[in-house]
């Protein structure tokens, strides 16, 4: 029987579910010592000094400052701009400035109230708009880290030729990932000087890259072990490069192991967050509800340093103009620094806050055409032969007509909206009501030509005691990868899915499969192992005249195949000589394929408290193919339930350029009570290079409950919030200026 | 000399009384499967039975915990041999990144001994103290209750 399609059991759960799973703070590292940072109290200035006040053992202690770092100072990345301890200039609040171990995990915390840093204040931008009127300069004479353009046609001569335009500024706050394990990282050297990292982390191989200008080693001499990871959502992509690198340093000083467990308040000022963005959106349609001009402008905040905010905002140009189909469209983005801690990966990655605009400006036109929302998008939805904003042909696997069906028919989406509208108007009715909806397409995999860039290898093994072994850096990270690779090998292989086994993601022992980001694994990596599988059945064949049938069979072919070690294939990603993007001038082919996705909201308002309660959530997803269903759906479920947090409850607030609310009792993310019961439906439209059709999944559930959620708002209230989260102070302050 | 069981086993503490549970647990004797998301009972990731009751462990300095009768999700079943309860988690998929699931099952199973209902809403309820990133919890509410002998209504329709 198939694997694929099937709800195989998660390879990883039973270790999971009885505590014997080792994350990094479980595991024992005998003689470490605890590490902990000393960070700049404020936003941007010179540090004339740091003492080390009288009163604590410091005898005791081992601390690094920058001076101790002996290579580089950088946190290596796009570019080396972030320094790994700040130096000369502090340019965040809670940037890192000297660190220090001791024995005893208190102790270690109790240090850090004997250090006095001096400073010489800077001018600060702690905002966009600071920034971008050069309240302080941080990068080049305008702030700017990187901009993009997007340009099709005409759009300003298309607008002034529109029936209706609309012109909305959209605003998105930070984000934190909340992963329920706080980041954390163990190091030491062994004895041959090979510096070991092992930790909680996304993409072992960028701390292996990390870590060569820091210490000046080879790549050989670094070895990284990802630990079972308690969630990422990109949260974990990028941040340990830097954990790692000073648990590495002050392994060094000190000679002995350092584990540094971030907690929770530190964990969340500190790490980084989904970039704040403000897109003013300016969208035309003709009589006939067309789209026929797009004009946006999007800004995000980077924070201090450059870290991954070029391809965030590259992610978010390019999904700027939603799923539809329009001729003229002009689109311009930048993202700019400010003096914040670095915003960087979540889930989404760029794309929600563009769609968000995107998808809620439907709202807009609705009211200025009288044509309903869910009639426009009909209207100028993609299918196969669309072209995307980059000039991009839609050749296949495009479901997002299916998955607005689907939807509107599930959800009983009219039926609802006129049934909400007579419950609106009785005046004694305790709450409003309404039901919004949203669509969205989510590119799978690296954009333009990082896939072919990145040249990523995975390999497939049959071991000498006859077990079939994937060596990948894929990164289990609960996203359910080690089960869902599994799946596609033993269909591949032909074999039960109980027969394939996952090397210990170690760099010395896998090779580099890419980053686990960008909803990349199972359609990326997922595919080098379905060609891989391939070569290792044949070779077998090749070898034995019947492939093995039995487990007893197996280990006998093994045991001739495999004498003198695993008998291993390895597959290299290859360029698809028909995808063509030129990333100069953003046209072509940004992705091979997209995830396209539909979403209704229902929800009440409370007249009295405006609090608002989701009461369900409808969606269909066109994922290619479900290799997994359960895990799919527990993806999608998750992924719904972090963008409902999003629009509705989680709210960073931010004080002289850091985040004050950090922690869960303030910092609000939903529970089993505020989740509503969600329907799921998957579309599966096969990608013709996708393992057994499979496109990415990780992602498009962040991009598409906030504009719904806002829609179905409006219906309720009658108001329309181009900025979330909309809580009951935002409904009530609204609600009052209407008055 | 505090004195209480741990998982059915005599266990003595002689170290600082203010040590707080969680710590105890995982770093006196070992009992890693509890974990810690928050220090500041939020999270209810350290959620562990004492005597009966789901209560967090960050919270609770050992000195208050005298005579009681401790259960963590190391006293319910091994990879080998799961627990039902464990059992509908990995079927129903309840467990993600799986860093909720100790204190989520240490709830639950508190739920099942009270002969806690089936529907989701009492479920939802019952659990709203233990956070979870991942899942969405619909999945762990169709976990609970399949455990509860209930078959999920819910779950989704591929087309
Ligand atoms: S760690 Fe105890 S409630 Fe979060
Ligand atoms: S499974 Fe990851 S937090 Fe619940």
């Amino acid at each position: 029987m198939p694997a694929v399609g099937q709800d195989k059991l998660r390879k990883e759960g039973p270790k999971k579910l009885t505590g014997a799973a080792l994350y990094v703070d479980d595991i024992p590292v005998k003689g470490a010592w605890h590490g902990v940072t000393v960070r700049s109290t404020v936003p941007h200035a010179r540090i004339k000094d740091i003492r080390f006040l009288k009163g604590f053992p410091w005898k005791q202690a081992v601390v690094v400052t920058a001076a101790d770092i002996p290579g580089i100072n950088c946190v290596r990345l796009i570019e080396d701009d972030q320094p790994l301890l700040a130096d000369a200039i502090t340019r965040h609040v809670h940037e890192p400035v000297a660190l220090i171990a001791h024995p005893d995990r208190s102790a270690a915390y109790e240090s850090l109230k004997f250090v006095e840093i001096e400073y010489e204040a800077l001018p600060a931008a702690l905002t966009i708009e600071e920034s971008l009127r050069k309240k302080a300069i941080l990068r080049g004479s305008d702030n700017v880290f990187k901009q993009f353009r997007i340009k099709k046609g005409d759009a300003a001569k298309a607008m002034k030729k529109a029936w209706k335009t609309v012109d909305t500024v959209f605003r998105v706050p930070h984000q934190e990932q909340a992963y329920i394990e706080p980041q954390g990282m163990v190091s030491w050297f062994e004895k041959d000087g090979t510096l070991v990292l092992l930790g909680s982390l996304q993409c072992p191989y960028y701390i292996v890259k990390a870590m060569q200008p820091i210490f000046g080693l080879p790549e050989e001499k670094i070895r990284v072990v990802q630990a079972v990871t308690g969630g990422g959502f990109g949260g974990k992509e990028e941040y340990p490069n830097m954990i790692a690198g000073h648990a590495a340093l002050l392994a060094r000083k000190a000679k002995r192991p350092i584990k540094m467990i971030y907690d929770r308040h530190e964990d969340m000022a500190v790490t980084t967050k989904r970039h704040p963005a403000v897109v003013r959106h300016r969208a035309g349609i003709d009589r006939k509800g067309k789209l026929v001009a797009l004009d946006i402008d999007v800004v995000m905040d980077a924070g201090a340093y450059l870290t991954l905010s070029p391809v965030v905002l590259s992610r978010g140009v390019l999904h700027a103009s939603g799923p539809y189909t329009c001729a003229d469209v002009d689109i311009r983005a930048r993202c700019v620094a400010t003096n914040t801690p670095p915003n960087g990966a979540y889930r989404g990655f760029g794309a929600p806050q563009t769609l968000f605009a995107a998808e809620l400006q439907w709202e807009n036109l609705s009211e200025a055409s009288k044509i309903d929302s869910l009639t426009l998008r009909e209207r100028n939805l993609v299918k196969i032969g669309s072209e995307l904003s980059t000039g991009q042909i839609l050749k296949e696997s495009v479901g997002l007509k299916k998955c607005l069906e689907v939807v509107v028919k599930r959800s009983a989406y009219a039926k609802r909206r006129k049934e909400h509208a007579l419950w609106n108007k009785k005046k004694t009715a305790p709450t409003w009501r309404g039901i919004g909806l949203a669509a969205v397409h989510h590119g799978s995999g690296f954009t333009g030509n990082g896939e072919v860039f990145l040249k990523s290898r995975a390999s497939l093994s049959l071991t000498k005691r006859g077990r079939f072994r994937i060596e990948a850096a894929a990164s289990e990270i609960g996203q359910g990868s080690m089960s869902t690779l599994s799946q596609i090998v033993a269909d591949a292989l032909g074999v039960p899915y109980e027969w394939i086994d996952l090397e210990v993601n170690d760099t010395r022992r896998v090779p580099d499969s890419g980053p686990t980001v960008a909803s990349r694994t199972c359609m990326v990596v997922g595919g080098l192992l379905h060609a891989a599988a391939r070569d290792l059945k044949a070779a077998i064949l090749a070898k034995t005249k019947k492939f093995p049938k039995t487990e007893t069979e197996l280990q006998a072919a093994a045991k001739a195949l495999a004498a003198k070690g695993p008998l291993r294939f390895t597959r290299r990603f290859e360029k698809n000589t028909d995808i063509e993007f030129d990333d100069k001038t953003y046209r072509g082919d940004a992705y091979g394929s997209y995830g396209y996705a539909a979403l209704a909201v229902d929800l009440e308002v409370d007249r009295t408290t405006y609090e608002v309660s989701v009461k369900k959530v409808w969606t269909a997803q066109d994922i290619g193919k479900a290799i997994n269903p359960k895990i799919v759906e527990g993806q999608i479920m998750g992924g719904t339930l972090q963008a409902l947090g999003w629009a509705l409850l989680e709210k960073p607030v931010y004080k002289n350029g850091a985040m004050i609310n950090n922690q869960l009792t303030n910092y609000i993310i939903p529970t089993a009570m505020d989740a509503p019961a969600m329907d799921v439906v998957l579309v599966e439209e096969p990608y013709s290079r996708g393992p057994f059709g499979a496109k990415g999944v990780g992602e498009m559930p962040m991009d598409i409950p906030a504009p719904a959620v806002c829609a179905a708002i409006r219906q309720a209230t009658g108001l329309l919030f181009p900025e979330i989260p909309v809580t009951p102070e935002s409904i009530a302050e609204a609600l009052r200026r209407k008055k | 000399m505090i004195r209480f069981t741990v998982n059915a086993k005599t266990r003595t503490f002689s170290g600082p009384p203010f040590k707080r549970l969680i710590d105890v647990l995982r770093e006196d004797f070992g009992l890693t499967g509890t974990k810690e998301g928050c220090s500041e009972g939020e999270c209810g990731a350290c959620s562990v039975l004492i005597d009966g009751k789901p209560v967090n462990s960050c919270l609770i300095p050992v000195c208050q915990i005298n005579g009681a009768k401790i259960e963590t999700v190391e006293s319910l079943g091994v990879p080998e041999k799961l627990h039902p309860l464990q059992d509908s988690f990995l079927r129903e998929g309840g467990t993600q990144c799986g860093i909720c699931t100790p204190g989520m099952l240490m709830s639950a199973v508190a739920y099942l001994r009270a002969g806690g209902d089936a529907s989701p809403e009492a479920i939802r309820e019952q659990l709203a103290g233990n956070l979870c990133r991942c899942t969405g919890y619909q999945q762990i509410v169709d976990s609970v209750a399949r455990a509860l002998g209930t078959k999920p209504k819910t779950g989704s329709k591929a087309k």
